[in-house]
């Protein structure tokens, strides 16, 4: 009895504020728009009985999903997110394990120092992170006026309200999720190992080719996915940082829901964003139990 | 080696460098006199002084606590359930759509999730306002005190609550003398997390608040699509200041706990 109450509560939770929101989402998209409260149709009227059911499901259509097709704003957006999501990945990968590499070289008496300092960022406030690069970024920001004053460049370049500034914002926001596992890949990795590879004549850098990127692999695909995943679905970066010319789905469906109040639609661009996020996660779900495996 | 440490140094200098300057470049010009957030014009604390007469931010400041505060703490206790059923629930019907349910908001993107909440808000007729908020906060917060818990509970050693129980106590004692003191750290770092977590949501929050329920984050953003302002650097910092203090101590606390802990397990060792 008491275990059932344990499994129940918040079972029951998440049935009703997790997966029945979801499906509803999955309903609207496939209702039409109309001009009504709510502003779609058909709404399910369990007065007029097993009729009113038959004749709800047989209103529903993919016409919003076909819509999601015809107008090209929808697909370019799902690719620009793709390609932007991918690119940035690639930045934080290349930014990040430098600095996870140095921070598993450190001293053992700083580390956990470093560790805090990594950590700190992701507990302040995302959207404030963000909006510090808006001051740097602008074309009186700190950035020009630096480089003015340097003389590297004769007027001030504009990288606020373009897709640069979203890159930079995204490397910047989820670099400490990058850091971390490959850090703590790093850091098991046997030292001896390497001076093996060393003794046996290979190279510094060659030892570090085949030894220490195969061994911090689980690190480095943990990382790229916990970056790429969010930065998918990301509607802040790209609404403060990126310009009118910058495409993401996030940023889509928030306008499609507030400016447009076109509710049928929105679901279907969620619908299809989760589509798209299911292939990565289950990736990531996989390398997450291989990697708890062979730790076992 | 030394060739190494010098590539490390400059790695990791550059890359805290990255990470630090421009919330430091921010903090600075909170504290500039100048309105033009970009021309240093000499030192100041007007932009404080003006934030807190801002009758707009202080009530968004307030909602927002109210939120976090009651959204954490009912993650906190669903959070650990949901741990608790996961690692020792053994097998239930519908194991593995609980579990994924707890996996999955930790990885859907905040604009479906305040989207879906938002539909069945409506759906059911529900005023959107602080309550709303909170369910929404909840629902999402609770996933991660539950990933935060079970990772404690997994390694936790079962034989103490068995001994617990063959000394008499009963599941409810046993729970609450043995195991939650052996996963209270776990518990209040997942409370954390819940917390900082529903202070900074601002899309879910976007979603599902109403014109009375206007949270901190939807305000900043809503000032912050305008342009640099110094006052929102001004609430940028106290913000900043509150989250370094609450994780420098949190730290300290946890180091100071690990070695009472480690010193006790010495200590009985010895006797």
């Amino acid at each position: 009895m008491r275990r059932l109450v344990l499994i129940a509560v918040p079972y029951l939770w998440l049935l009703a504020l997790f997966l029945v929101p979801f499906a509803i989402v999955l309903k609207i998209s496939l209702s039409d728009t109309a001009l009504s409260i709510p502003p779609y149709a058909p709404t399910l009227d369990f007065s007029a009985g097993w009729e009113g059911i038959r004749s709800f499901f047989a209103e529903l259509d993919f016409d919003n999903f076909v819509w999601l097709t015809q107008d090209d704003l929808y697909w370019k957006a799902y690719l620009s997110s793709l390609s932007i999501a991918l690119v940035s990945t690639a930045i934080t990968l290349l930014v990040g394990y430098p600095i996870a590499y140095g921070m598993a070289r450190a001293p053992e008496e700083w580390r956990p120092t470093l560790m805090m300092l990594v950590i700190l960022p992701f507990w302040t406030s995302f959207l404030i992170r963000v909006y510090a690069w808006m001051g740097i970024l602008s074309s009186e920001g700190f950035l020009n006026q630096l480089l003015l004053w340097v003389g590297i460049v004769d007027e001030p370049l504009t990288i606020l309200n373009t897709n640069t500034a979203v890159y930079i914002g995204i490397v910047y926001t989820y670099l400490p999720f990058m850091i971390l596992p490959i850090y703590a890949a790093l850091d098991r990795l046997d030292g001896s190992l390497i001076e093996a590879a060393e003794d046996l004549g290979c190279s510094r850098l060659t030892a570090f080719w085949l030894v220490t990127i195969p061994l911090s692999r689980n690190g480095i695909v943990a990382g790229c996915f916990l970056v790429f995943i969010p930065a998918l679905g990301e509607f802040v970066i790209p609404s403060l940082l990126g310009g009118s010319g910058t495409l993401m789905i996030g940023k889509v469906l928030w306008e499609e829901f507030f400016s447009n109040r076109d509710w049928p639609v929105a679901s279907a661009v969620a619908v299809v964003l989760l589509l798209i996020l299911v292939i990565p996660i289950v990736l990531f779900q996989r390398n997450q139990q291989k990697q708890a495996e062979a730790d076992q | 080696m030394n060739r190494l440490s010098w590539f490390n140094t400059v790695s990791l200098t550059l890359g805290f460098a990255f990470l630090y300057i421009p919330m430091i470049i921010l903090i600075v010009f909170s504290f500039n006199e100048s309105k033009l957030v970009t021309v240093w014009a000499g030192f100041s604390t007007r932009w404080y002084g003006e934030l807190m007469q801002n009758q707009a931010f202080l009530s968004a400041a307030w909602v927002t606590l109210k939120v976090a505060v009651f959204s954490s703490t009912i993650a906190t206790v669903l959070g650990t359930m949901a741990a608790y059923v996961l690692v020792r629930g053994g097998r239930f019907m519908g194991r593995t759509l609980f579990s994924g349910m707890i996996y999955a908001p930790l990885v859907m993107p905040e604009v479906i999730t305040g989207l879906s909440l938002l539909l069945l808000f409506i759906g059911i007729g529900l005023d959107r306002g602080v309550l709303t908020i909170v369910l929404a906060h909840t629902t999402f917060s609770m996933c991660y005190v539950s990933v935060v818990v079970s990772s404690r509970l997994v390694t936790f050693d079962r034989s103490l609550e068995e001994a617990a129980l063959d000394l008499g106590c009963s599941p409810i004692q046993a729970f609450g003398l043995v195991t939650l003191p052996i996963i209270a750290p776990a518990v209040i770092s997942g409370w954390l997390l819940a917390f900082t977590l529903s202070l900074d949501d601002l899309v879910i929050a976007s979603f599902t608040s109403g014109p009375s329920s206007t949270t901190l984050p939807i305000k900043i953003f809503s000032a912050v699509r305008l342009g640099v302002s110094p006052e929102i650097n001004a609430l940028s910092t106290i913000m900043i200041g509150i989250v370094t203090v609450g994780v420098i101590t949190a730290s300290l606390v946890t180091k100071r706990a690990s070695i009472r802990q480690r010193r006790e397990e010495q200590e009985a060792a010895r006797a």
